[in-house]
């Protein structure tokens, strides 16, 4: 079983500027974890905080390690994985050269002189779980746009990631792609840690199990999705009407 | 890049070395294969240019200073052969009575002088590029500083008279490894050991591109952020890019001296160094044969146009150049495809298929 992702008392400070002022919340596997809140809550920087892109304080363990301080790429070693706001695959690459990649941090270095034969089985269940079984050969810069969300989701798998931060992984899809994925990621956190940056409230009403809602780089509530709706700060925060979080 | 397809490329290897090796010395004077000996050496550094900035996207201007390593070192050796026991001439010119400079002492040895042509660009790409990668230099940054070294190193060799022969170079070598440089088989055979080199390189960079290696390399070059979020190091990666280039170019001014038989300042300065990137840039940076065969052309145009028609060959050179970068900015190897491209646009890109039904079928 993964270990659970525990952050306490983030800060997160751009030259003075608190984007990030003592955020804790934690998340784990068998659930899918969402983070939401208004246009520069410090969604996104938590995320950055959490994969060393941005500097933070306090702390951010994974299963008893502390991932502050370390850089990017030993984070990724440890099993954390993110996407980005907007899909950022290799285009000039096709979709199996794309997990190919993503899947050789668990190769010894020397092997990557040698060309690719065959096809990875961690590739193939990865392209089966997200449906790109069809696109092995299609360059990725023509993927269409949710297509490419999924690509990414797929190259966290086969990195084999223990934590998946997504950052608004169904922006810019239609209904049926938002309905895929969120079936999707329902699957993936079975066994991972799947934490969703979100601005659609309706996306994380369907499939978050907890929230944590975000303003103004501060928790403002916790809880499922049925308590962070009733209260009343959130409700203001969102427009300052119930409308903004309608009942179901 | 999406080609599947490495085993045509191969055969294009192949149909050069067959055209350079064995058809070239048949058909081509001695004057001119030697001339096509020296394109072969620039397109030996284009090769690695292309990997590195091609492929790897670091914009390598200051090549010159790697062409240079393994240029002064074979001159060094050479001109130490032919001197024998004493002192070469030159140096007796400024100071009769000092000794031989240190550091051309080992350069006595023919193994050493081998190993220095291999090592010394090693050496100092590995320092330069882990210090520069792990810092994140690149973009302008990055060119300009490899800029700025060719053109220190070529400061320095003019300044530095006694010891590397100043704005002059180094000349006159007699002997080869032991064989008379003047005797035509001789000439012949170090046009084949340049020839064979640049094969070698071309059969480096080809399996280099069909690699793993090849593909995390371009991955590096579009998304280097995501690389790392992949859990590589991307200084890694570029800088064993930025080795084997420096590598090549070594190689390419060692082969250099034998075959022109002087190396000056002027051919490893700023001016020398952007003359190789044209080359790449004009045959097409990203491709396998594209630097090789633009390098070639441009040495080509150098030395027929260049002499018949001196100031008239920098205002062509400079218009290919233009007119390359606007209307093919992929250098020349890319026109079969954009021809290819432009008779096939009026049949329609097939639709990506309906990824949500598969979606479905997985669910169910």
């Amino acid at each position: 079983m993964t270990d659970a992702l525990v952050v306490t008392d983030l800060r997160v400070e751009f030259s003075g500027f608190v984007a990030v002022g003592g955020v804790s919340f934690d998340a784990y596997p068998g659930e899918v974890r969402f983070l939401i809140g208004p246009n520069g809550a410090g969604k996104t920087t938590c995320i950055d905080a959490v994969t060393g892109l941005a500097g933070g304080t306090g702390s951010a363990r994974l299963g008893g390690k502390e991932l502050l301080g370390r850089p990017v790429h030993r984070i990724v070693r440890l099993g954390v994985g993110r996407t980005f706001q907007t899909a950022s695959v290799f285009d000039e690459l096709t979709v199996l050269q794309n997990l190919d990649i993503a899947a050789g941090r668990h190769r010894p270095a020397i092997s990557l002189l040698r060309a690719r034969r065959g096809v990875d089985p961690s590739i193939e269940r990865a392209l089966e779980e997200t449906g790109l079984a069809g696109e092995l050969a299609t360059p990725a810069g023509i993927l269409s746009h949710g297509q490419k969300q999924w690509l990414e989701i797929a190259m966290l798998l086969v990195q084999d990631a223990k934590v998946l931060l997504l950052d608004e992984p169904v922006a810019g899809m239609s209904q049926d792609e938002r309905t895929a994925t969120g079936e999707l990621l329902q699957r993936i956190a079975a066994k991972r840690i799947v934490l969703v940056v979100e601005h659609d409230m309706d996306f994380m009403r369907r499939y978050a199990t907890r929230v944590t809602v975000l303003h103004q780089g501060r928790v403002l509530s916790q809880g499922t999705v049925a308590e962070v709706q009733a209260d009343p700060q959130v409700q203001e925060v969102y427009l300052g009407t119930a409308d903004a979080i309608p009942e179901d | 890049m999406t080609k599947p397809k490495p085993w045509i490329s191969l055969g294009g290897i192949g149909v050069f070395a067959v055209l350079l090796l064995a058809v070239a010395p048949l058909v081509l004077t001695d004057h001119w294969l030697n001339n096509v000996g020296k394109y072969c050496c620039w397109a030996i550094a284009a090769v690695g240019i292309g990997l590195a900035w091609g492929r790897g996207g670091m914009l390598v201007m200051g090549q010159g200073v790697f062409f240079a390593l393994g240029a002064y070192s074979m001159a060094m050796h050479l001109t130490l052969e032919s001197a024998g026991d004493r002192i070469p001439g030159f140096m007796v010119l400024y100071d009769p009575l000092a000794p031989l400079p240190m550091f051309w002492e080992p350069f006595r040895s023919a193994g050493f002088t081998l190993l220095a042509i291999v090592l010394l660009p090693v050496v100092l790409a590995g320092i330069l590029g882990y210090a520069l990668f792990k810092r994140r230099v690149k973009g302008a940054y990055f060119a300009i500083l490899t800029q700025a070294l060719a053109v220190a190193l070529a400061t320095l060799i003019s300044s530095t008279i006694r010891e590397t022969g100043g704005d002059t170079g180094l000349s006159d070598f007699k002997y080869f490894f032991g064989f008379v440089l003047n005797d035509p088989a001789n000439k012949l055979m170090v046009y084949l050991v340049a020839a064979g080199l640049l094969v070698l390189c071309l059969l480096a960079v080809w399996q280099l591109y069909r690699s793993r290696f090849g593909e995390l390399l371009v991955a590096t070059r579009d998304a280097e952020e995501r690389v790392r979020f992949l859990g590589y190091d991307p200084a890694n990666v570029k800088l064993v890019a930025f080795v084997v280039s420096a590598l090549m170019a070594s190689i390419g001014g060692a082969m250099f001296v034998p075959i022109v038989g002087i190396i000056t300042p002027a051919e490893i300065g700023a001016a020398a160094s952007i003359l190789m990137i044209a080359g790449v840039a004009f045959g097409g940076r990203a491709s396998l044969f594209g630097p090789a065969l633009g390098a070639m052309a441009v040495g080509w145009g150098q030395s027929s146009l260049g002499s018949t028609w001196p100031e008239g060959w920098t205002y062509i050179l400079g218009l290919m150049f233009v007119v390359v970068i606007l209307f093919l900015p992929n250098g020349l190897s890319s026109l079969p495809a954009r021809i290819a491209a432009a008779r096939r646009k009026p049949v329609e890109q097939p639709a990506p298929a309906p990824v949500v039904a598969e979606l479905e079928e997985v669910r169910s």
